[in-house]
């Protein structure tokens, strides 16, 4: 059983999460090359270990990453969702693209083939 | 057990306001998982070993897109915790000679009412499809890849409705 609280999919927590620039630019580290180790991400930074933790404990809590044991090590991955649903809930309620998504896949594919 | 390639891991995870049996429901029948993302309509059988096709909609099929579009094997059935297949992409032969991925649903019952579904998609050696399934084709219209499908499985699971038809009737 998992506990959490309704108010962390809040999209406050994750304008909060991305309103620091050193939470944007772990997300973009995770972005170019994913799940990866705490000493990964600090070894990118000018920061201490507890430092860059707490950026990472605000970046869990927005729902933005997402760490997941592997053996002894601890991985983070970027978690693109909250802010796919940002975007839906602003922009893609005016966009109609569902019924052709598929069809533009496979054009698009065979186009670039 | 650390395997090297949790680079070519991709992980998603979203919160719904449904219990994780709709969600298992959602996930795993095809009634429901036609209603979201690409309306890909996946008939599992439910026991592990057993293999499984996604089809597209008629509509789609006979504006040409092949008749499966997706198939795997089933490999671990736990409802409504735990859901692992393999999957490989069909719709073009470039996508379909990378071969097997594997995709794992794990969901959590929590608090207040909410589930905590995260899906899991290993793609060592398959970067077409990993570019493809995280959505680096959706500015060219080729869909959001498994972004939209839990979001729109989430508007699926919490209204019933299906994520870009507002108002609509999903049937």
């Amino acid at each position: 059983m998992v506990t959490y609280s309704v108010a962390m999919t809040a999209d406050d927590l994750v304008f909060r999460a991305l309103a620091d620039p050193t939470r944007r630019f772990l997300l973009d580290l995770l972005f170019q090359r994913d799940g990866r180790t705490l000493t990964e991400l600090e070894s990118e930074l000018d920061m201490t270990r507890f430092g860059v933790m707490k950026h990472l404990r605000v970046l869990e809590d927005a729902g933005l990453v997402v760490a997941r044991r592997s053996g002894r090590e601890k991985l983070h991955f970027l978690n693109p969702i909250p802010i796919q649903l940002i975007h839906e809930r602003w922009i893609d309620k005016y966009r109609e693209r569902h019924a052709s998504a598929l069809m533009n896949l496979k054009t698009q594919l065979e186009d670039m083939a | 057990m650390a395997t090297g390639n949790e680079s070519c891991t991709h992980v998603y995870r979203v919160y719904m306001h449904a219990a994780p049996e709709a969600v298992w429901d959602a996930i795993v029948n095809p009634d429901s998982t036609e209603q979201y993302g690409y309306r890909v309509r996946c008939a599992y059988d439910l026991r592990a070993g057993s293999a499984f096709m996604g089809f597209p909609s008629k509509e789609m099929r006979s504006l040409g897109l092949p008749n499966a579009i997706v198939d795997g094997v089933v490999v671990e059935v736990d409802p409504p915790r735990r859901f692992v297949h393999t999957w490989r992409m069909l719709i073009t032969p470039e996508l379909a000679s990378e071969g097997f991925t594997r995709v794992t649903w794990d969901i959590d019952g929590g608090r207040f009412g909410v589930t905590r579904l995260t899906l899991t998609h290993e793609l060592a050696g398959a970067p077409a499809v990993a570019r493809l399934t995280s959505g680096g084709t959706e500015d060219d219209g080729g869909g959001g890849g498994w972004n939209w499908v839990l979001s729109g499985l989430k508007t699926f699971v919490e209204s019933g409705k299906t994520l870009g038809t507002e108002g609509a009737d999903p049937s």
